[in-house]
């Protein structure tokens, strides 16, 4: 067995792992003030990271005795939450060094969690897939609670790791069950397996279930919502940027592999859970957004919705809707990235301001945020030609070539009704008189990124061929066997 | 001309212009000033380019004209296609030709956020000529649905009172059926594979989806247009919205819906559209009737046009599915006349708003003394609204009781009495406003049109006496698209025929 194939496979893997660990040296060695070097170390580190990413193998490449598998599946994934943390991470640098949490771990962590996450998308085989999820979610929780001497920040923390710990007692439990049922943990293996038997043993689906159940609550969908709007409120906004995109695209991603390549010869066993935790989630996260009156609950909400949504695509459980997926996931991240931009230049009198009510009148105050935060919000409402209505077109046409008709109407009444609560944000910054001005200079890197992500919203049309491609291809390889 | 895109650039010029307005810089007043005459100029310019494409439209011909088609997303047969016929040619320039008029008409009204206010109106330009021409589905569907951002921003932030209420109630009305469109949609594509239109219509669409897919297409359109019961959006977004988006509104937006059975679920579904004609008759027949008693009663100036509106838009739906060709001629017209009558009925209301700021019928009363130019233009254009002979109105409520009449006799009758009723509250309205002793005080030093107000009736008065004496450039357009669309709607019913007989 040539060793040399299987690191070249997990090359950008290995370099982040290195590079966390150069970074935690700088930081040690250079102190607490090195926390700005290391932010955008982090950030370099993350760039070549692509780079290896893009770099790597052509087609599909098994590594490590098959635990391990570049695809262009893969590949689409990490590129995409590559680029969401490091966006992350670049709005996190001028907030923590506002807040006075500017300790040198804060990049160490999200690094070390990407590399969790480039696990998971990689993985083929349920051991891999736990590890990488362990490895992002410590990281996580560690992440939620890094303003350790406020009373909210360690709450979130806290509660997301008794949740997250819980979730992953599921999920082990359920590939243990499995294990038990199937005799092997590879993908491949439980593909053969269960076209070639006469469908799965009961104990097999019930952990299958249960492995759902587990991933559900990574992607924080219905009913697995609950640690979702309390989490987003208390961690740190760069965090809660974070925790937004990243974990979700990485956990969604993985799940559909998971359903779709080992547990795929068994659609019709999940795909009623997959239809039910959709159609819940799209419902749950547009009504109860309406209420919230803190605009991280809100987009915490939002989230729940907008992963709905993604479901659609997997409950379809087609090649059409894995693609929905990853465009819907691409835009997502741009949509979210800007938003969370536009909520951390949310400062009057140099503390963070959170309620809703705040951004009254905003259009006169600050009328270039207030037009990108009212384009964030008509796309997430899904209406064209903004990206937010690519996204859904892609996922409800695998839908309705699935023949999941009610679920689609189901999902597109319940984006009118999404639409309710971002309309209001709108309706505040631009029918209210103005409040209080916010503190001008949000700080170049944010204004920054939250014009480009504006701009890749509004033209999102002429970039979505490429992207298309990419996803169709990216897809393409989970139902190539 | 072949190759000149000049479809794509009617579609896209207004965008021009507010590129052009976003780059002013300098104090606000400038940057107002500036912002009224770039929109100007870039309307006028846009209206010049499309009266183009009614020069060099050919009437002889059913196909699509100034087509234009690049790839989009070729692995999922989505392309940029652009191109028009006689049903979309007067849409589009109804448009182009309202765009600078509301402009003017807001010149001296809008006072606040003027940048804002031209960007939001030159996008909505460039939304609803890019609905009405574009040729396949997904791109109407962006257009169609895009129009919603631009009218909201207007309603909501230059409004009335109640702005906000009924910016959402606009919003959530529209997009609530326009998401049943896009389910529709979807399902076509899957059936048909492409979302390319003249494809479409040439498919035939399984007899047992149909019915669904009217229905879905029927949810979308009826909000648009706006059908009875789903009208009571209309009142509300009418009260509150600035003149200029008042005109928009009953010109433009409102022909969506009418264009969207004509061009979608007439050619499309033309089984289901039969089966439906009952619902459609008995839904439009309420809406003539109902809506015209409800306008007897109002008090506001607006909420009667809107009302109005409604029932003028019965006989659209009427004539429609009456699926004769005087009924489409006549909706058709019927459209483009009240797109131009209702427009400047809500123009003449913001007239007098601007002077008063009240749109209570009660607020006035002998306003010809101090105003009888004013009095003439309103009068000219509320007895095109009630249909007199030698007006638009006439015309296409005339062809469309024709069309009805040969279809069925009844429904024909029913309509009829609309037209009584539209006169009652339409001269109504005009007795309670102009005529009288002008006995109030605050209206003793009301002034009479200015020549700002003067340019924007003149065109609209010469359109509306000429649509009514001289109908024919009108009609002739629509003829042989519209009998080709008959052609193929009769053979499509006619194929089936024989399977029914078989079947009893």
């Amino acid at each position: 067995m040539d060793i040399s194939a299987d690191l070249t496979a997990a090359a950008p893997e290995l370099f982040v792992a290195v590079a966390g660990m150069v970074m935690l040296m700088f930081g040690a060695f250079r102190g607490e003030n090195s926390a700005r070097f290391v932010s955008w170390l982090g950030v370099g580190v993350l760039i070549v990271a692509a780079l290896l990413v893009l770099a790597g193998p052509v087609g599909t490449t098994l590594a490590f005795n098959g635990q391990f598998v570049v695809d262009d599946f893969a590949v689409f994934a990490k590129i995409l939450l590559i680029v969401g943390a490091a966006l992350a991470l670049i709005l996190a640098i001028p907030f923590n060094m506002r807040e006075g949490i500017d300790q040198f771990e804060f990049p160490i962590l999200i690094v070390l969690a990407v590399l969790g996450m480039m696990m998971m998308v990689s993985a083929n085989d349920l051991i891999s897939l736990y590890i990488g999820i362990e490895l992002q979610s410590l990281a996580l929780y560690v992440v939620a609670a890094i303003r350790r001497d406020t009373l909210r920040s360690s709450e979130a923390g806290l509660k997301y790791f008794v949740l997250g710990a819980l979730s992953s007692g599921i999920l082990l439990y359920g590939m243990s069950l499995v294990y038990g049922f199937a005799g092997t943990t590879n993908f491949g293996a439980l593909a053969s397996q269960f076209t070639a038997g006469e469908g799965a043993s009961i104990g097999a689906v019930i952990g299958i279930v249960f492995v759902t159940a587990g991933l559900a609550f990574k992607v924080s969908a219905v009913p697995f919502h609950m640690w979702t709007p309390d989490v987003y409120e208390g961690a740190p906004t760069p965090v809660t940027a974070f925790f937004a995109i990243a974990p979700k695209i990485a956990a969604m991603v993985l799940f559909a592999r998971v359903l779709l390549e080992p547990f795929g010869p068994l659609a019709a066993e999940w795909q009623q859970v997959i239809w039910f935790i959709s159609v819940a989630s799209m419902i749950l996260g547009s009504f109860a957004a309406i209420v919230q009156t803190n605009i991280k609950r809100l987009m915490a909400y939002s989230s729940i919705g907008h992963m709905g949504f993604v479901l659609v695509g997997l409950a379809a459980g087609n090649e059409q809707g894995a693609t929905g997926m990853l465009v819907y996931l691409t835009i997502y991240l741009f949509m979210n990235i800007g938003t969370f931009g536009c909520i951390l230049a949310m400062r009057r009198q140099g503390q963070m301001v959170e309620d809703i009510g705040s951004l009254a009148g905003l259009s006169k105050t600050n009328p270039m945020m207030a037009a990108a935060l009212a384009i964030f919000m008509f796309s997430m409402a899904g209406i064209p030609p903004l990206g937010g209505f690519f996204a859904k077109f892609f996922v409800f046409r695998a839908a309705i070539d699935a023949e999941l008709y009610v679920l689609a109407v189901i999902g597109l009444l319940a984006s009118v009704v999404g639409a309710f609560y971002y309309l209001r944000i709108i309706k505040i910054m631009y029918f209210d008189e103005p409040a209080e001005a916010f503190d001008s200079a949000p700080g170049r890197e944010i204004s920054t990124i939250v014009a480009v992500t504006a701009l890749v919203t509004v033209f999102f049309f002429i970039g979505l061929a490429p992207v298309l491609t990419g996803a169709e291809a990216a897809a393409s390889v989970l139902f190539a066997g | 001309m072949e190759s000149f895109p000049i479809l794509s650039l009617t579609t896209f010029l207004p965008l021009v212009g507010v590129l052009f307005i976003l780059l002013v810089r300098g104090d606000e007043e400038t940057v107002a000033r500036n912002a009224r005459w770039a929109a100007l100029w870039t309307a006028l310019a846009t209206f010049a380019i499309s009266l183009l494409l009614w020069l060099n439209f050919d009437k002889t011909t059913a196909e699509f004209q100034f087509v234009e088609k690049f790839d989009w997303l070729p692995q999922f047969n989505i392309a940029y296609h652009m191109g028009i016929d006689g049903i979309s040619l007067f849409f589009v320039i109804l448009s182009t030709f309202l765009t600078p008029i509301c402009v003017l008409a807001s010149w001296t009204a809008i006072k606040n956020r003027v940048k804002e206010y031209m960007i939001a109106f030159l996008v909505l330009e460039t939304m609803m000529v890019g609905t009405f021409a574009a040729l396949d589905f997904v791109m109407f569907y962006i257009f169609f649905e895009a129009v919603l951002i631009p009218m909201f921003i207007i309603i909501g932030v230059w409004g009335g009172p109640r702005r906000v209420y009924s910016a959402f109630k606009f919003f959530l009305y529209t997009l609530a059926g326009s998401v049943l469109l896009l389910a529709a949609i979807l399902t076509l594509y899957f059936d048909a594979g492409t979302t390319d239109i003249p494809t479409l219509i040439a498919h035939s669409v399984p007899p047992g989806m149909q019915t669904w897919l009217w229905l879905a297409f029927f949810a979308s359109f009826a909000v648009k247009m706006p059908m009875w019961p789903v009208h009571t959006w209309l009142p509300d977004a009418h009260v509150e919205a600035p003149t200029a988006g008042s005109v928009i509104l009953a010109g433009v937006l409102l022909k969506m819906g009418g264009y969207g059975f004509l061009r979608f679920s007439l050619p499309m579904l033309p089984l289901a559209s039969e089966q439906f004609v009952p619902l459609i008759y008995t839904l439009s027949v309420i809406a003539i009737i109902y809506t015209s008693l409800v306008a007897l009663a109002q008090e506001d100036m607006k909420k009667l046009i809107a009302y109005s509106s409604v029932a003028h838009m019965g006989f659209v739906t009427i004539g429609i599915f009456t699926a004769t060709q005087q009924g489409i001629d006549g909706a058709m017209f019927q459209m483009v006349s009240h797109g131009i009558v209702s427009a400047a009925l809500f123009l003449c209301v913001g007239v007098i708003y601007d002077r008063e700021h009240s749109r209570e019928i009660s607020h006035y009363g002998g306003l010809v003394e101090r105003m009888p130019k004013y009095a003439f233009v309103f009068m000219v254009f509320m007895l095109g609204s009630v249909g007199l002979p030698g007006t638009s109105g006439f015309v296409g409520e005339f062809l469309v009781l024709v069309g009805t009449f040969q279809d069925n006799t009844w429904v024909a009758m029913l309509a009829s009495t609309g037209v009584i009723l539209g006169a009652a509250y339409m001269l109504y309205l005009y007795r309670r406003v102009v005529f009288g002793k002008l006995e109030k005080e605050h209206l003793k030093q009301i002034m009479d049109l200015e020549p700002r107000e003067i340019a924007i009736f003149a065109p609209l008065v010469v359109l509306v006496i000429w649509m009514g004496v001289w109908p024919d450039p009108f009609l002739s357009v629509f003829d042989a698209t519209v009998s080709n669309l008959l052609q193929n709607y009769q053979s499509a019913l006619s194929a089936v025929e024989p399977l029914n007989l078989a079947g009893r």
